[in-house]
């Protein structure tokens, strides 16, 4: 006899309510991390020098734009993934683990806004 | 409660530390590390589009030995953090799992890390 309600069935959530999303959240976002990080380092080793001038004329083009923006919002997601469980982990006491969970989400929200706003004021620019 | 003779397990004074372990515990350190890194990369945009005196600031503060010093350290942790995720997809694959299997990824790991770190340092300009 099963006792699990069919909607319970159907959503398959399980008893932490999310399912398998967050754990399927984070390996989706470290292949295209994977992909990104390495696109990112390797165009770091191709530029002449870091100079003002040199690095905005990098972000200037769309390519580098699209893409650095693709890393910077993905890696806050991964981020997010990844320091919330080290929350969960770490912090026992209820209070402090809801308001460490939210002052996480709030600090990569915020940081990932100013960095989508830094890449499309220079790439929007000219 | 009686005291008993048998032994304990595990050995704590006889248990030899696996590199398996180091390399599970680095690997969310290194996680940890790069979500601070996060910030830096984000001042470095954000400088970069707030003009040249930004900028400078923080070229200037980068360019200091602890500045330095850090970037090498976020550099070992990206890596880090990339092959040892590789493996953990690897992993996820069901593949792997065998204790010699799992010692040679782990040392491999440590050495392509550090090779990858050098060899980007070597590249930059």
């Amino acid at each position: 006899m099963n006792l699990r309600a069919p909607l319970g069935r159907v959503l398959g959530l399980g008893t932490a309510k999310d399912g398998t999303s967050h754990w399927w959240g984070q390996r989706v976002s470290a292949i295209a991390l994977l992909l990104l990080g390495l696109w990112f380092v390797i165009s770091l080793t191709t530029m002449s020098d870091f100079g003002h001038a040199e690095v905005v004329a990098a972000i200037e083009r769309p390519v580098n734009g699209i893409l650095l923006l693709l890393l910077t919002v993905t890696m806050a997601y991964h981020s997010y993934l990844g320091i919330q469980v080290v929350i969960e982990d770490y912090v026992h006491a209820p209070g402090v683990k809801v308001l460490a969970l939210i002052l996480s989400r709030f600090t990569h929200v915020v940081l990932v806004t100013a960095a989508v706003f830094a890449i499309l004021k220079i790439g929007l620019s000219t | 409660m009686s005291k008993s003779d048998r032994p304990l397990s595990p050995h704590l004074s006889i248990y030899r530390w696996p590199i398996t372990m180091t390399l599970s515990i680095l690997h969310r350190a290194t996680g940890v590390a790069m979500s601070l890194g996060f910030v830096v990369l984000v001042a470095w945009l954000f400088d970069a589009a707030s003009g040249e005196e930004s900028y400078a600031t923080f070229v200037e503060a980068m360019g200091s030995t602890i500045g330095g010093l850090m970037l090498i350290g976020w550099s070992f942790a990206f890596f880090f953090h990339l092959s040892n995720g590789v493996r953990h997809l690897f992993w996820d694959t069901g593949r792997g799992f065998e204790k010699q299997q799992a010692n040679a990824s782990a040392w491999f790991v440590l050495v392509a890390a550090t090779v990858l770190t050098a060899g980007f340092w070597m590249m930059l300009p």
